[in-house]
């Protein structure tokens, strides 16, 4: 299990409460969807997606962005209980969506860049390396459930 | 992986163009924040007395990294060839584990995401990305 520090749970906490879930979420995904633009393999139902523009303005990318960070938040409120909170979207993402464990650093490293880019001089080093290990312990409890 | 795109090519120029003038401020960051969120990169800096943000190494190194990473714009239309003195030098001397250069260059993204949240686009981030890891493949060159 992940062992925090006072300093960290604050961190975490501080940050989340001051994000615009609505603009962050659909920012990270279309941006990982154009950074790494295998991921979209995920994503064929969504409709347009074919070039920048037609993801960022995807109602259906937008949707799913806010999904990603209100279920980001449920880890933020347990913390210390990260592999039971995220045992069942870790089934389904391997048994239902097929999606390779890979792609959870892919999209964390793009909310990462979006976070750092609304903070900006807030997001020192210190804050950083809270977030990414928020980040790295919610990847490894999504990949606990695949066989 | 994939090779530049003249796409690719005009977009790191443009925002090498915005971002140049504070290319040491952007590498002495990036060093900081490497040597703080990913504390095994420590290893590699033994021989230095101070290790925190504002110490004088880290700033001369933050400078000497964006320098090359200067000449590897200037280079972009041949970074193996243009880069093959510092890829010797990475390889025979400084010997730095390669999965490293992915380390500093997620760094450096994030730096300039902080510094330039409105050029930093995801356009922009896509062919920086693309770079930085042509750029780290060259400096791997003559690792075996």
């Amino acid at each position: 299990m992940v062992e925090w520090t006072e300093c960290e749970r604050a961190t975490i906490k501080d940050i989340f409460a001051k994000l615009d879930y609505d603009s962050v979420g659909p920012a990270a995904l279309s941006r990982c969807l154009i950074v790494y633009p295998w991921t979209q393999r995920y994503f064929s139902k969504f409709g347009n997606l074919y070039n920048a523009a037609a993801i960022m303005g995807n109602p259906n990318v937008a949707k799913h962005g806010k999904i990603i960070l209100h279920d980001l938040e449920r880890g933020v409120k347990n913390m210390d209980n990260l592999k039971e909170t995220y045992a069942d979207l870790s089934v389904l993402h391997s048994e239902t969506l097929h999606v390779d464990p890979d792609n959870f650093k892919l999209i964390s490293d793009c909310l990462t860049i979006v976070v750092a880019s609304r903070m900006g001089k807030a997001f020192t080093g210190e804050v950083q390396a809270a977030f990414q290990k928020f980040l790295a312990a919610v990847v490894s409890a999504l990949g606990r459930q695949y066989h | 992986m994939t090779s530049l795109t003249a796409k690719d090519k005009e977009a790191v120029k443009a925002i090498w163009a915005i971002v140049s003038g504070k290319k040491d401020d952007i590498g002495t960051d990036a060093v900081a924040r490497m040597l703080t969120v990913y504390p095994q990169t420590r290893t590699y800096f033994s021989h230095w007395k101070d290790l925190s943000p504002t110490s004088p190494a880290v700033r001369k190194h933050g400078v000497t990294v964006m320098a090359g990473v200067a000449d590897a714009v200037s280079k972009i239309d041949d970074l193996k060839g243009g880069l093959l003195a510092l890829s010797e030098l990475h390889a025979f001397t400084l010997r730095v584990d390669p999965a490293n250069f992915k380390i500093l260059s997620h760094c450096i993204l994030v730096v300039m995401a902080i510094m330039f949240p409105k050029e930093f686009t995801p356009e922009i981030h896509v062919a920086m990305d693309k770079f930085l890891a042509a750029v780290a493949l060259a400096l791997a060159e003559k690792y075996r």
